[in-house]
């Protein structure tokens, strides 16, 4: 990287890493919904 | 002209169904467009003749800025439809916006940071663009912070809305700001009246890598609004078809 | 807890001649003399209590010399930076008395149903705000500017980017007030809330400091300065209004 390397793949990394994460980060609020809503219509109605 | 499509849009089971089968056609676009486009910028790209490969952190830090303002500006319009209109699914795109707008914020000031490092001499710099950058990580925080304060569901909704709605200004200040100060950051290369600034091999992976994480955005909203608009539709009869008991 | 209401809000309130719509009764520019005075007595009532933000001001003030230097020549270069922070830091605390007390006692719930423009009423009680806290800071500036090594030159345009400062403050302090009315414990909120939007305020405000402690032309900047206040003026008593009612729903 022409001596940049130090500085470019952090970069990469990061923005990478975040990218990554909101994915993450989105499918577990999914899931964590979705559980939610199970335990609300299993316990009868609203909660 | 129909209203049916608008008052649909505004139907919770319509937009989770909608959601769930629109996300995997713009995820893998998403991520074939990202992949190609890191490919082109760091390989194909030739090294620019003032910054060298340096250059290169152009295809995370741009993407990152531009996620920072695109996002502000969808949750802000969706919080102004939710206010005005009383749309409960406008209120959940505006909540789901708000995580993702902030991880890249921040993403944007730490690519910065480590691009300014080199080029500039300097890992931050108090100047109107970065400044006000860091003002929008802090109203996403409050934001977010905001809605988990206030107990009752509408009424995070609707107040976390105004603050959202308030704070806009920013959005254009920040991408103004290199134009009407003088700025130690660059001014627009892309986003400009005219043709841009840029070489066709080093902005055709940019463009590209734009495009993708625009997609990418819309994917991951999609994702976060239907965890939303459960957690919105308290026992709803469509929730139990879906959600399956 | 805050004492009874007074005539002033009764007269507010309960008219039944405040009918906006066909234009009789009482105006809106009455009905927000109106709460002006109420603010103003209410506050006057309780005296302490209005003068702890300025005590704040004069306490962060003196913090600045002890912990960087008793020179004055140093204090100087950071004098504008220092009092517009304070001012800033203790104006901000004064926000979250603005609607507190209303909002116990229902007379904002009774601003909301009076049929006057709750963004009218809303411009009145920050109105009242910045005469019980902006204005005061702007006339206790000197004696922390001076104490801090600015020279006498630089005082009017001190006062005056503190004056019309404090009015943006106010106003956009007015709208995380709002925002935050009923959260308990919301002061770290506000702030969280107030200060990004009020960034613009305190860089130029600073700045007509400095450059009134260099002796130079600070027109610029209390220009712009202006513009936010006027800005403010516009949008945020509509904002802060639009809030409150949410917090009333």
């Amino acid at each position: 990287m022409g001596g940049y390397a130090a500085f470019v793949w952090p970069a990469y990394a990061v923005t990478l890493a975040v990218a990554l994460l909101n994915v993450a980060w989105a499918r577990r609020a999914l899931a964590r919904s979705v559980a939610a809503a199970r335990r609300r219509l299993a316990g009868g109605g609203d909660s | 002209m129909s209203w049916t499509w608008f008052h649909r849009l505004g139907s919770p089971p319509y937009i989770y169904g909608l959601a769930r089968r629109l996300t995997p056609w713009l995820a893998w676009p998403a991520g074939a467009l990202i992949v190609a486009a890191l490919y082109g910028g760091l390989v194909l790209a030739p090294p620019d003749y003032q910054q060298g490969d340096g250059f290169r952190i152009i295809y995370m830090h741009a993407p990152s800025a531009w996620m920072s303002l695109m996002v502000y500006t969808t949750m802000a319009v969706a919080a102004a439809v939710g206010l005005i209109w009383r749309i409960k699914v406008a209120h959940a795109v505006a909540a789901s916006c708000a995580p993702i707008g902030a991880s890249f914020t921040l993403a944007a000031l730490v690519t910065g940071s480590l691009w300014g490092e080199p080029m500039w001499g300097t890992w931050w710099e108090w100047d109107p663009r970065l400044t006000s950058e860091l003002i929008l990580l802090f109203l996403y925080l409050g934001y977010m912070g905001l809605r988990g304060a206030i107990e009752d569901a509408q009424r995070a909704d609707r107040t976390s809305a105004v603050l959202a709605v308030v704070g806009v200004v920013n959005v254009p200040i920040i991408h103004y700001s290199v134009t009407w100060w003088n700025s130690l950051h660059q001014a627009p290369s892309v986003m400009r009246v005219g043709k841009p600034t840029l070489s066709t091999a080093m902005l055709v992976p940019l463009l590209m890598m734009l495009l993708g994480f625009t997609l990418y955005f819309a994917a991951v909203l999609l994702v976060r609004l239907r965890a939303e608009i459960l957690n919105r539709e308290r026992s709803a009869s469509w929730v139990r078809e879906v959600v399956g008991t | 807890m805050p004492e009874l209401p007074n005539s002033t809000l009764a007269a507010t309130a309960a008219e039944p001649r405040t009918t906006g719509a066909t234009g009789e009764g009482t105006s809106v520019l009455e009905a927000a003399r109106l709460v002006l005075l109420r603010d103003l007595t209410l506050a006057f009532r309780r005296r302490g209590q209005l003068v702890q933000p300025l005590a704040f001001f004069a306490i962060v003030t003196t913090l600045f010399p002890l912990a960087i230097s008793p020179e004055l020549a140093r204090l100087r270069e950071v004098a504008a930076g220092v009092i517009w922070v304070a001012a800033l830091l203790a104006s901000l605390l004064a926000l979250e008395s603005l609607f507190r007390d209303d909002a116990y006692d229902g007379a904002l719930e009774q601003y909301a149903l009076s049929g006057q423009p709750l963004t009218g009423l809303m411009f009145a009680k920050t109105a009242a705000h910045w005469l019980l806290t902006g204005l005061p800071l702007a006339l206790m500036a000197p004696l922390a500017a001076l104490s801090l090594g600015a020279p006498a030159g630089a005082v009017p345009g001190i006062v005056a980017s503190i004056a019309i400062g404090t009015v943006a403050l106010s106003l956009i302090g007015s709208i995380g007030a709002a925002l935050t009315l009923g959260i308990r414990r919301s002061g770290v909120l506000l702030a969280l809330l107030t200060l990004p939007l009020s960034l613009p305020v305190l860089i130029f405000g600073a700045r007509a400091s400095e450059l009134a402690i260099q002796g130079a032309s600070y027109v610029a900047p209390l220009e712009l300065l202006s513009a936010l206040a006027v800005l403010g003026i516009t949008l945020a008593p509509l904002a802060a209004a639009a809030a409150v009612r949410i917090s009333l729903e």
